[in-house]
């Protein structure tokens, strides 16, 4: 499910690449932000053959980027920083597949399968500050697609302010203030006019380490 | 969800919030709040304001565009209320929609990803 304002033009070329056997689809209001608490990408739920979540939203890592073990070349200039930080991302693969194919053998017995109080204890907490954020997250993408940028911008900034840690809403909206028309999406999402974060600065001000939540079985 | 007016249609707020309005109240999951009467306006629709107010929601207005946003439920304080999953229908690529429930009798893994 992509989760994506830009809608089908945005996601297209990847999705036909990928040429899915599963259902595709896309959230293009970050409904599901909402709806599962999804703060970044890849971010996941579990749900059981009864309509139940057994599992939270959480990071959702089935494979390393060979960015993570490259050596950063040196003159990369602002990309070599990135790499350098990409490489403190903390993901751990093998447990994260260990645990997928564990719940779909076991299901409820799987000791990765949560009840359904530590599903919502362990979903991320929401005071008002985060769901302030979500409505100013909407109101900025509702205006941005009708054109109104500079008045989305706003919202955008609000959301950023009320709810840092989550990325989603950071790295959508930076990705608007530095790609250029008609080109795919920035992914260096670099310093700009329009927001004081960036990709690069943001990271470094939480720890890479922090970019995503460890797993905890 | 985006509002031009503070009033809604029950079934177009259940499917953008996931509270669907029932006798016993707003409901999600196992969880109702109950409504007070008020919060039914002229033609069985619903006063935003009586709703975001007992389902802590926030209401958030632009003046000059003239809209308003309805954020989520924090009476839980958790992002999810409840385990059950919630409704949800989005489209594929090609616009159809999708709904999860279809999915119903099998695992979900449910994964987000983004171009950007």
């Amino acid at each position: 499910m992509a989760l994506d304002t830009g809608g089908a033009d945005a996601t297209r070329r990847w999705i036909e690449a990928a040429h899915p056997t599963h259902p595709s689809l896309i959230d293009q209001a970050h409904v599901t932000d909402e709806r599962f608490g999804f703060v970044n990408v890849p971010n996941a739920v579990w749900i059981d053959e009864q309509g139940v979540i057994v599992r939270p939203a959480h990071a959702a890592h089935v494979r390393q980027s060979a960015r993570r073990d490259m050596e950063v070349p040196e003159g990369l200039g602002r990309i070599g920083e990135m790499l350098t930080e990409v490489k403190k991302i903390r993901t751990d693969v093998d447990l994260y597949l260990e645990a997928i194919r564990d719940w779909a053998a076991n299901g409820s017995a799987s000791r990765f399968a949560l009840s359904p109080d530590e599903v919502i204890a362990r979903s991320d907490p929401r005071p008002p500050a985060h769901a302030e954020a979500a409505a100013c997250f909407e109101l900025g993408q509702g205006l941005w697609r009708d054109g109104e940028h500079d008045a989305a911008v706003g919202w955008f900034r609000r959301a950023h302010e009320l709810y840092p840690e989550n990325w989603t809403y950071k790295r959508q909206a930076w990705t608007f203030a530095t790609t250029a028309p008609g080109e795919p999406s920035d992914l260096i999402q670099g310093p700009n006019d329009d927001y004081e974060g960036n990709w690069l600065d943001d990271v470094r001000a939480v720890g890479a380490e922090h970019y995503y939540e460890p797993f905890e079985p | 969800m985006i509002l031009s007016e503070l009033i809604v249609d029950g079934d177009e707020f259940a499917a953008r919030t996931g509270w669907a309005i029932k006798p016993e109240g707003a409901c999600s999951g196992d969880i109702c709040v109950p409504l007070p009467a008020e919060a039914t306006v002229a033609g069985g629709r619903l006063d935003v304001v009586v709703l975001a107010e007992r389902l802590a929601m926030p209401l958030v207005q632009d003046q000059v565009h003239e809209r308003w946003a309805l954020g989520p439920a924090t009476v839980s304080g958790r992002a999810l209320s409840s385990a059950e999953a919630p409704e949800l229908t989005l489209p594929d690529l090609d616009g159809n929609p999708f709904s999860l429930s279809s999915l119903d009798g099998q695992k979900v893994l449910l994964v987000a990803w983004a171009s950007w």
